[in-house]
């Protein structure tokens, strides 16, 4: 049984104009001990979908779904206070801004070792300990001295490996890391995600790694989500998903990114032409169809979520249809 | 963090030496003193044996500097009204004066912070309309107006608390809630503002993801953030108590600094209110000094620089 | 390697028209319950502005609407208690002072002395304040440490004490209470006036402005004053209900306005001697100091509002 599973998963948020459907009846799931990418612009929901599986979504905002299992658990049916049982404990999660997303007024060592404490995995001695054993595997050197220190004191890059420690305290059975090199140096970057991905490979974590970024899709997923428009349009393991991109808007994105040796120097980068529709009130038909090259009438009704070869399925009425446009070879992975 | 302090320490310091002087010399320039002392029946000639008994007939430079050399020892002279020194008479005031600015304070912090926590975390409900309006209010009242009522609703109607005096903490009540009252606004609307920031700040969504209570999330995570500026603002609005106590003094009939000083002024007792003017400064001076050193050590951001 | 959203909002924008079927973006979402705090302060905004406006025409037809004149003294009619009461009469609907005077011409007329107070101390803290803060903010270095230092000395002057011992030595009249308040209450401007000029120093058209040649008064009253004033109205409307309680406060305390002007503030002193069997002569003029500065409070802060979207402070 897969770890997580998410089926007709939406969110519904209230605003000025009506209703914003930010996230609109997706399904996916993740294995034990799997990468899994969420890929997609920002404002197509990915973040939504992150902050539903974690119960962080805003007050205001309505999360229904036929069914959102993890371990067998029902996240939708269980009470705020089993929530908080899960999270930071089985789930974790790793944000975006790593120089805002620690307490300026506790200690590293102290905010390292709450949810280990909260959750009575032991004493404030093997929390420490716990704590200095992952500050090291994070690569940070001085791990005992570190405890001590203020966020402040610490660059953005070494904030992230200790979120990234944070995350792990537990042994959690699942990390969402929510776009966590963007807001790092392209050098820092590379090293934040080969750890991420030693980590998550050596601890048997399933992780879910959002991202907007395609380059860093191909480097660690061992299976990639696209999402458009607060609908998951794509899914595939990595390799097919490079090898035969099926919906047009995949396509599209993996032909903006300029390929070593294919893409001659000087010639223009595509873009896709068009922008993402309003996702306030009922949206009914592709919501790519505004931008596709090959919409037809047909468009105007949903398309199914068509299974096209062993765990790829696309959301197109043309997914079966040969390649339109030829794509750039696949990057090499890390892993 | 020690170079910090000794900086803040000095300017404090030549605050207080400025102040000194202003107050000297205003008192001294915006009017005929010895006239104002001698009074309104007295004789040209009576006027000016006043000004050379006091010794304001001289330049004002050596009259500061001699009051100065004075004030600077702890001898702020002879009242001109009562057979007694201006410090026995200010030490003699003080503690009426302390107790009234520290419960007043107290009563303010209680009111101000958990009102500022509720409001900010139940933000846009009635508690939150409720909280503003009483600040609104709050902010809007004459202080001795409120006193006076307080004293017509308590002490007169319901015969609760006594309407004057400073005999008993009962005497204190009414007087710390007219005092406190003043102070509240401010300090709520702070820690409304500083706790909706907080609040929305990204370390509270990774407090909450490490599946912490909401009630340490608010606590531990939030109010102790919010509640930095606060603590500066507590010590502000407890010099500006001080320096307010006049007000509340006189319409409790309290008899501390504030009464004090009234009097020395209808009375024309220079002595006394030029002392008690530099003593109410000099505690805004020091509290805020605190503040500033309190806010230091509650921000690490500036405690490890 | 990314995926550039703005390439494609640009690959739009080349293309000019596109589908309607889909509609635009939506705006971010969290506006909502800024949008109600957001009527909750202009309601307040709104009150505000109503009371101000019936206390600026009471204050102006306060001769028309008085029914009495507020100095005669009827010494056959003193304390006749409000309209309501049971012993009160049509002829003084708020009843009379302990001279015999109505109560509510009184109160009408004091109106003019409130709002008169408030207004030209204000405005005259304003000049004071806003000059050494536009000074500091724009020049920066020595000039903004000589100017902070000032107003550090300002602050820890307490007000309301050195304001009584001065009053007392010039023989508190209205002039002199306008001018000392003027005097004392420009500290908020200097502090508002210095860090809203300090943001606009280093922006694109102070800089134009410099290059091309301008005179520093001009850049100073033409390119810096005009910015700064939406920051400046709201100190002035706060400082105007300050500057209106410390007179009432002074007046109160026997300091101030003298009598028989019909301060309100000295309303409430003269009936405190008869307050515990008539509260209503300490009440009127009590309340209506409340509304006025509750209204100019209100005001100012449904125009900090107005002015920073981002919501009450």
């Amino acid at each position: 049984m897969a770890l997580l599973e998410a089926r007709n998963l939406r969110v519904d948020l209230p605003v000025d104009a009506g209703t914003l459907h930010a996230v609109r009846g997706i399904d996916f799931h993740v294995e034990r001990g799997e990468m899994l990418c969420l890929v997609g612009e920002s404002g197509c929901g990915k973040s939504m979908t992150s902050l539903a599986l974690m119960g962080l979504l805003p007050r205001r905002a309505r999360l229904t779904a036929d069914c959102l299992d993890f371990d067998g658990i029902d996240l939708t049916a269980i009470s705020a206070r089993q929530r908080g049982g899960l999270r930071g404990l089985r789930m974790a999660m790793i944000f975006q801004e790593p120089m805002t997303a620690l307490n300026p007024s506790y200690t590293l060592g102290n905010q390292l070792c709450e949810a280990f404490l909260r959750h009575r995995l032991g004493s404030r001695q093997n929390a420490r300990e716990r704590a200095i054993h992952l500050l090291e595997r994070v690569g940070i050197s001085a791990a005992a001295e570190r405890l001590d220190q203020y966020p402040h004191q610490l660059s953005g890059g070494l904030r992230q490996r200790v979120m990234i420690a944070m995350a792990l305290m537990c042994k959690p059975d699942l990390i969402i890391a929510d776009e966590p090199t963007t807001a790092l140096d392209v050098t820092i970057q590379a090293q934040i995600l080969r750890l991420l991905r030693e980590l998550q490979q050596e601890s048997g974590t399933a992780v879910i790694f959002i991202t907007h970024d395609l380059g860093v899709v191909a480097r660690i997923a061992d299976r990639v989500a696209v999402m458009y428009a607060g609908e998951v349009i794509e899914a595939a393991v990595t390799p097919a998903l490079y090898a035969r991109p099926s919906h047009p808007y995949t396509r599209g994105l993996l032909s903006c990114i300029p390929a070593p040796g294919k893409t001659p120097p000087g010639s223009r980068l595509q873009a896709i032409p068009g922008v993402v529709p309003s996702l306030v009130g009922h949206v009914e038909g592709c919501a790519f169809r505004n931008r596709c090259p090959l919409a037809e009438a047909r468009c105007e009704t949903t398309p199914p979520f068509m299974a096209l070869n062993e765990g790829h399925r696309a959301r197109c009425h043309f997914a079966d249809r040969p390649m339109a446009s030829a794509t750039p070879s696949q990057p090499e992975t890390i892993s | 963090m020690g170079t910090f302090i000794v900086r803040r320490i000095l300017v404090a310091l030549s605050v207080a030496l400025t102040i000194s002087i202003v107050s000297f010399m205003l008192l001294h320039l915006s009017g005929d003193l010895a006239a104002s002392i001698a009074g309104p029946e007295a004789t040209a000639e009576q006027v000016e044996q006043i000004r050379i008994d006091y010794g304001l007939d001289r330049p004002i430079v050596n009259q500061y500097l001699e009051w100065l050399g004075h004030a600077l020892q702890f001898d702020f002279g002879r009242s001109y009204y009562y057979q007694s020194t201006v410090v026995d008479l200010i030490v003699d005031r003080m503690p009426i004066t302390l107790t009234l600015g520290g419960l007043a304070l107290a009563l303010a912090v209680c009111i101000a912070i958990p009102l500022g926590v509720v409001a900010a975390i139940r933000r846009d409900t009635w508690v939150d309309r409720l909280a503003l309006l009483f600040a609104v209010i709050g902010q809007a009242m004459p202080s001795f107006w409120f006193g006076l009522t307080l004293i017509v609703i308590f002490a007169v109607t319901l015969q609760w608390l006594p309407a004057a005096g400073s005999d008993g903490w009962q005497h204190f009540v009414l007087p710390a809630i007219a005092l406190g009252y003043y102070a509240t606004p401010a300090m709520m609307r702070l820690t409304r503002t500083g706790m909706l920031e907080v609040l929305e700040s990204d370390y509270i969504r990774t407090a909450r993801a490490k599946g912490l209570s909401a009630r340490s999330v608010i606590f531990k995570h939030a109010l102790r953030n919010a509640v930095i500026p606060v603590v500066a603002l507590a010590a502000v609005e407890l010099g500006f108590m001080l320096g307010g106590s006049v007000v509340i003094e006189s319409v409790f009939s309290l008899n501390g600094l504030g009464q004090l000083a009234w009097d020395a002024i209808s009375r024309n007792d220079y002595p006394v209110v030029q002392a008690v003017v530099l003593i109410i400064a000099l505690f805004y001076i020091v509290l805020t000094l605190l503040a500033d050193v309190a806010n230091a050590a509650l921000d690490p951001r500036i405690r490890t620089r | 390697m990314t995926i550039s959203t703005s390439t494609t909002h640009e690959a739009s924008a080349a293309e000019g028209a596109r589908p309607a079927t889909l509609g635009e973006i939506p705006l971010p979402a969290p506006a909502w319950s800024r949008l109600t705090r957001k009527v909750f302060g202009h309601r307040g905004l709104t009150i505000g502005l109503c009371l101000v406006l019936v206390a600026v025409a009471v204050a102006l037809l306060a001769p028309v609407l008085a029914p009495h004149d507020p100095y005669y003294q009827d010494i056959a009619n003193r304390m006749v208690p409000p309209v309501w009461h049971e012993s009160g009469s049509w002829s003084h609907v708020l009843g009379t002072d302990k001279l015999g005077r109505d109560y509510l011409s009184r109160l009408l007329y004091g109106t003019r002395i409130s709002l008169v107070i408030g207004l030209v101390a204000a405005l005259i803290s304003g000049v004071i304040g806003t000059t050494l803060g536009v000074l500091a903010g724009y020049f920066g270095g020595r000039v903004d440490a000589v100017i902070s230092y000032i107003v550090t000395t300002r602050l820890a002057m307490p007000v309301v004490l050195v304001a009584l011992a001065l009053a007392s030595l010039t023989g508190g009249s209205l002039f002199t209470v306008i001018v000392l308040l003027g005097l004392l209450l420009w500290d908020r401007f200097a502090v508002v006036s210095r860090s809203v000029t300090q943001q606009l120093r280093d922006s694109e058209y102070i800089h134009a402005a410099r290059t091309l040649g301008c005179s520093l008064p001009y850049i100073l009253l033409r390119e810096v004053l005009p910015n700064i004033t939406g920051a400046l109205i709201v100190v002035i409307t706060l400082e105007m209900a300050h500057a209106i309680l410390l007179e009432a406060t002074l007046s109160f305390l026997g300091m101030g306005v003298q009598p028989p002007l019909p301060s309100w503030g000295l309303m409430v002193a003269e009936g405190k001697a008869y307050m515990f069997f008539q509260p209503w002569v300490i009440a009127i003029p009590g309340i209506a100091l409340f509304l006025l500065v509750l209204a100019i409070n209100l005001l100012g802060d449904g125009l900090r509002d107005l002015n920073a979207p981002g919501g009450r402070s």
